[in-house]
């Protein structure tokens, strides 16, 4: 087919009565930034739990880099370049920032059965964590117990984290959610530019944010996706509007 | 220097001056009491480093303090009575060699590990907690219903194992060898806790998806984990039966894997010297109180109580305070 990145073919998920993923068919093609955007409970969490691997749908596949990985575990697809960040922050909490950024150098390395060198000794590991840090601005923080950190800067170190993984794709869990206006700003400064580096998958509630990093959008109502296009062509369409937009959208 | 390591500190050194204190007074029983205590915080660094570095709740850890213990009886039996372990494929002979002694219990208890690990870490919660339980008991019930090692009544060896170079025999002596495995066993935990393993490992007790989602198996962590927990047990198992030189199923029974874990409390969950606080507690308490009242537990059973209850730190933590970020 297309040389997407990241795509899901027919993908249906069932709980009892309840469809929560209805045939859905999404391509993530590279350089871009594709939302998913949706009223509370359209399915989204259970789509991106289908796309990482936490969740086996019930038909479809999800296809990462030309391979149909439905099979495979959450840290298979880790390890093949898929990055996650999640919607409530999953990060050690008694342990330092850098501690976190350096979880995720080792999980780009490839493993961690090392036992004797100590982990924070170790130059190639502290490095690529640091530059992770740095780019998302909490290098300052790096020796700071994760459970001090403020609600923005854990969804700072969430993307630090993602980044050490040197990824394919990401699949961004609302990275906005409960932070401020300016280190929203921020965030979408620098989400503009990453795209580049690799495209990403986001599923955000910040309209302001969507509109104005989305490539193209996809609209999941009721687990079925109900339009994509790009941002424009989304404001344009009546669906859209009576379902999620409202009149005034 | 923190707080806490002076604690440590000053703990190791006490455990340390006593027996030789006792040692130059004359004084066997005192070093042997030193003894058990550094043999059972053997034990007790083992269960830490599931339990506190891993989160790994193991109420079957008996099962390899037993395995290292019948794996010196048997093979000091064996020896003893001159009749090989095993004639085919190969020849297997018993042996009153310790270091042999102490290779045999590590691998038995590690792959003991491996095997109820790979089987209980599928389950988490109350659930491991039950199905580790179940295997510590059927081991128990096993070794009381195996006759050839002595079934109920257990197994004697009527002479130490050897150490070349040394006389076992003295208490001192065979003291200097436990205390000396205590320390290499908390060496090789703090490496562990500061290695990328320790981090990981420490990464999936408090965050298992997150590690997941950098790539890594949170299951291979614990597994890991849960074999070096073990195989350590299972060496304090063997040096357990020597300083008693008797093996039986009690060593086996869940009562001693809930000792091991009161040792882990006591002292400190997570703590690297947490189980050598434990067991130094405990034993003088069994010394001081046990002399008062064969009810002492009623008094353990109470401070233990106290401990969950308002230091959750255990006794490092009381006087510690609370565990800094590693740094």
């Amino acid at each position: 087919m297309t040389d997407a990145v990241l795509q899901t073919h027919a993908l249906t998920k069932r709980f009892g009565a309840v469809t929560a993923c209805d045939q859905v068919n999404l391509d993530l093609r590279p350089g871009e930034i594709h939302a998913v955007i949706g009223p509370n409970g359209a399915g989204k969490s259970t789509l991106i739990a289908q796309i990482c691997g936490g969740l086996k749908p019930d038909a479809g596949q999800v296809e990462f880099l030309g391979r149909d990985v439905t099979g495979h575990s959450n840290a298979d697809r880790a390890q093949m370049g898929l990055a996650r960040t999640f919607q409530i922050s999953a990060l050690a909490m008694e342990d330092t920032v850098l501690q976190n950024a350096i979880l995720g150098a080792l999980g780009a390395r490839g493993g961690a059965f090392r036992f004797f060198k100590p982990a924070l000794g170790d130059r190639d590991l502290r490095d690529q964590a640091m530059t992770a840090l740095e780019r998302v601005g909490l290098s300052d923080a790096a020796a700071t117990r994760t459970a001090e950190l403020s609600h923005g800067q854990r969804r700072q170190l969430e993307v630090a984290v993602a980044l050490t993984l040197h990824p394919r794709a990401f699949v961004m869990d609302e990275p906005m959610a409960g932070m401020g206006s300016e280190g929203s700003r921020q965030l979408t400064g620098f989400l503009d530019e990453l795209r580049t580096e690799a495209p990403i998958l986001l599923v955000e509630h910040d309209m302001d944010a969507v509109f104005a990093l989305a490539d193209r959008l996809s609209v999941l109502v009721y687990g079925k996706v109900i339009a994509t296009g790009t941002v424009a062509e989304i404001r344009a369409n009546r669906d859209v509007r009576d379902a999620y937009l409202g009149a005034d959208g | 220097m923190t707080r806490e390591r002076l604690f440590n500190t000053a703990l190791m050194a006490g455990l340390l001056a006593i027996p030789l204190w006792a040692w130059a007074t004359d004084e066997p029983f005192t070093i042997t009491l030193a003894t058990r205590v550094a043999i059972l915080a053997l034990a007790g660094v083992g269960l830490n480093i599931a339990l506190g570095l891993g989160g790994l709740v193991s109420l079957g850890h008996a099962a390899f303090f037993g395995i290292g213990g019948y794996a010196m009886g048997i093979l000091a039996s064996h020896a003893q009575s001159y009749a090989p372990l095993a004639e085919w494929p190969f020849l297997i002979e018993g042996t009153k060699s310790m270091p042999v002694i102490w290779i045999a219990a590590i691998l038995a208890s590690g792959l003991a590990a491996l095997i109820i690990g790979a089987l209980s870490l599928r389950t988490t919660g109350v659930y491991f907690i039950m199905i580790t339980l179940a295997f510590g008991q059927m081991l128990y019930f096993f070794s009381i219903s195996w006759p050839a090692y002595g079934g109920e009544d257990g197994l004697s060896i009527y002479v130490r194992n050897g150490f070349p170079g040394l006389n076992t025999l003295d208490p001192i002596q065979f003291f200097a060898i436990c205390f000396a495995l205590l320390a290499a066993a908390l060496w090789l935990n703090a490496r562990l806790s500061a290695s990328p393993f320790g981090l990981a490992l420490n990464a999936a007790r408090q965050a298992p998806h997150r590690v997941e989602t950098v790539g890594l198996s949170p299951f291979r962590l614990r597994l890991t984990a849960f074999v070096i927990s073990g195989a350590i047990t299972g060496l304090a198992g063997a040096l357990f039966a020597d300083l008693n030189r008797f093996v039986s199923p009690t060593m086996f029974s869940w009562q001693t894997s809930g000792e091991i874990m009161v040792f882990v409390i006591l002292g400190g969950v997570g703590r690297l010297y947490g189980p050598v606080a434990g067991a130094a507690l405990f034993i003088t308490l069994e010394h001081v109180l046990g002399g008062l009242s064969e009810f002492w537990h009623i008094y353990l059973g109470l401070l233990l109580l106290l401990v969950v209850l308002f230091a959750r730190g255990g006794l490092i933590g009381l006087i510690a305070g609370r565990q800094a970020a590693h740094d």
